[in-house]
C-alpha cells in the first residue's frame, strides 16, 4: 500500500507515539489539575512538558500562551469567535479552508464585515492587495500558512508586517505547515497560531492548539467554552490565568502524550532534513506528472514556494474516478474532489469538480513516487 | 527544621515553579495539597530549609503568582 494522504493525518505514526500514548494511560491516568495525588501529578506533567516543547519549537517564551485544543479547526474558532464583534473587518486570503470560511461566514450573519482577497491561479497571494484592502481598518487578518489543495506557502511575514502597519491583529492557519516548516512566532509575525497535531507533528488525532504571541493581549480574545479548570474553584466566574482561561473540561492528556512522541521524532529528524527530502519527492513527482498528456499540475512551479502536496487532474476523466482506480487497482491511497476547501478550489480554477491530491509524508519513499507515476500513466494510457 | 509549601493558583504554574526552583538548584518536590491549606490546585511544592529570598527570587524570576505557607 503506498500513503499519499499525508495533508489529511499523517500515517503511519513514529512507534513512539503509541508507546507514550499506552505509557500514559498505564503509568499517568489521572486527571491532570483535579487532584493532587501521584498519577494526578504525573498526568499533570506529561502535558506540562508538552506545552513547554511546543513554546520552545514556535518561538514563544511563556508556555502557558500554548493552548491545547482538540485540531486546528477548534483553535481557530477560538481565535474567530472570540476576537471578532459585529461591526469589525476581518481580511482574509482567497486559499483558506473551511475551518477558517465557515465561522466567519457565521460571523458575516451576525454583522462581521469578511473581505476576501483573490488567490492567484497557483495559490499565491499578493502582499500588494492586502496592502490595498488594509487601508480601511480592520481587526484581523487571517491567513492560511500553506495550502491543503496546492501546498502554496503563503507570503506570511510580508503580509503580518503590512497588517500589524495598519493596527490588525494576524492569525494563522499552520495546520499544513506545524512539523513541516519552521516557525519562529516573533519572526512571522503571527499575533495566534492554529496547529493540528495529527499532521506534521505526526501526533495522533484529537491534538492541536491555538498558540499566542507573547505580545498579545488575552484580554482581547473570549475563551470559546467555560467551566471547570481546577483552579479558582471558589469563583463561578471563568479564570483570567493562562492557559485555564481557554482550556475548560478534562484534556485529552493521552493524545498530548503522543503528540509530544510525534513532536519530539520530527525534532530528532530535524525540519530541514525531513522537508529536504520530502521535497526532492515532489519535485519528482511534479515533473513525472507534467510531463504525461493531458495532465495538468496546480500550484507554484518553484519548489520552494510549496509544501509537499501535489494536485492535479487528468483532461476527460473525473477525480473521483481516478482516486477509485489508484486505489482499487494500485492501492494508492489519496485524496479527492475539494478537499474542505471550495475557496481554494475557486482560486485555482478547479471548482466544482477539484482535485486529485497527492501529499507526501515522511515515510513516503522513491519508489513509491516511481509507482505511482506509473499507475496515473496506465490510468490515461490503459 | 521548617517545612515550607508553595502555592500555586494553576497546575501549570505550580509545574512552572517546581522547574523554576529546580533550575535555581533547589531540593523540591510536587506532593498533593496539604489539608491544613485550602487551594484548588491539587498539587503544591514543598520544601525543607531553603532560603526564602531566594525562593522567592527565582519564582519571581518565572513570572509566577504564589503564597509561601510554613508548617509545622
Ligand atoms: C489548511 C487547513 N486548515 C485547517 C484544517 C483543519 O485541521 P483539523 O482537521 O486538524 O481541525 C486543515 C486540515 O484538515 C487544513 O488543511
Amino acid at each position: 500500500m503506498i500513503y499519499l494522504d499525508h495533508a489529511a493525518t499523517s500515517w503511519p505514526k513514529p512507534p513512539e507515539v503509541s508507546a507514550a500514548m499506552h505509557d500514559f494511560l498505564e503509568r499517568a491516568g489521572g486527571n491532570p489539575g483535579r487532584s493532587g495525588h501521584k498519577l494526578s501529578i504525573e498526568a499533570a506533567r506529561v502535558i506540562f512538558d508538552t506545552r513547554d516543547a511546543l513554546a520552545d519549537f514556535f518561538g514563544v517564551q511563556d508556555p502557558t500562551r500554548v493552548i491545547f485544543t482538540l485540531n486546528a479547526t477548534h483553535a481557530l474558532n477560538l481565535a474567530i469567535q472570540g476576537l471578532l464583534q459585529p461591526g469589525q473587518r476581518v481580511i482574509t486570503g482567497g486559499m483558506e479552508h473551511n475551518a477558517v470560511m465557515r465561522p466567519l461566514r457565521a460571523l458575516q450573519q451576525r454583522g462581521v464585515q469578511v473581505e476576501v482577497i483573490p488567490a492567484e491561479s497557483d495559490g499565491s497571494l499578493s502582499p500588494q492587495k492586502f496592502a490595498a484592502a488594509l487601508q480601511t481598518p480592520a481587526r484581523l487578518v487571517i491567513l492560511n500558512h500553506a495550502s491543503n489543495v496546492s501546498g502554496t506557502i503563503a507570503p506570511a511575514e510580508e503580509i503580518a508586517r503590512l497588517a500589524h502597519a495598519a493596527g490588525a491583529w494576524v492569525l494563522v492557519d499552520a495546520a499544513q505547515t506545524a512539523g513541516s516548516l519552521p516557525i519562529h512566532l516573533p519572526t512571522m509575525g503571527a499575533d495566534l497560531l492554529a496547529f493540528t497535531g495529527h499532521k506534521g507533528l505526526q501526533g495522533p488525532p484529537g491534538t492541536g492548539g491555538l498558540v499566542l504571541a507573547d505580545t498579545f493581549d488575552t484580554a482581547q480574545l473570549s475563551p470559546l467554552v467555560r467551566g471547570g479548570t481546577g483552579s479558582r474553584s471558589e469563583f463561578e466566574t471563568q479564570p483570567e490565568d493562562l492557559p485555564d482561561r481557554y482550556e475548560s473540561g478534562t484534556p485529552n492528556g493521552v493524545g498530548i502524550a503522543g503528540l509530544k512522541a510525534g513532536l519530539d521524532w520530527v525534532q530528532q529528524h530535524g525540519l530541514q532534513a525531513i522537508r529536504a527530502q520530502e521535497d526532492e519527492l515532489k519535485q519528482t513527482l511534479q515533473q513525472g506528472l507534467t510531463r504525461l498528456a493531458g495532465v495538468q499540475v496546480y500550484g507554484p512551479t518553484h519548489p520552494d514556494q510549496s509544501v509537499a502536496i501535489v494536485s492535479f487532474t487528468i483532461q476527460g476523466k473525473h477525480v473521483s474516478e481516478i482516486g477509485r482506480r489508484l486505489d482499487e487497482e494500485f492501492d494508492i491511497l489519496c485524496r479527492v474532489g475539494l478537499h474542505c476547501a471550495p475557496a481554494a478550489h475557486r482560486s485555482l480554477g478547479t471548482f466544482p469538480n477539484g482535485t486529485v491530491r497527492l501529499a507526501i509524508g515522511p515515510t513516503t519513499s522513491p519508489q513509491d513516487i516511481a509507482s505511482t507515476l506509473r499507475a496515473v500513466e496506465r490510468i490515461i494510457n490503459p | 527544621m521548617s517545612r515550607g509549601i508553595v502555592l500555586f493558583h494553576t497546575t501549570t504554574s505550580a509545574l512552572r515553579g517546581e522547574k523554576a526552583l529546580k533550575k535555581a538548584g533547589f531540593l523540591v518536590k510536587l506532593i498533593p495539597t496539604p489539608r491544613e491549606l485550602s487551594s484548588d490546585c491539587g498539587f503544591v511544592i514543598e520544601f525543607h530549609d531553603l532560603p526564602l529570598n531566594q525562593l522567592q527570587a527565582a519564582l519571581n524570576e518565572a513570572g509566577l503568582e504564589f503564597e509561601i505557607h510554613f508548617l509545622p
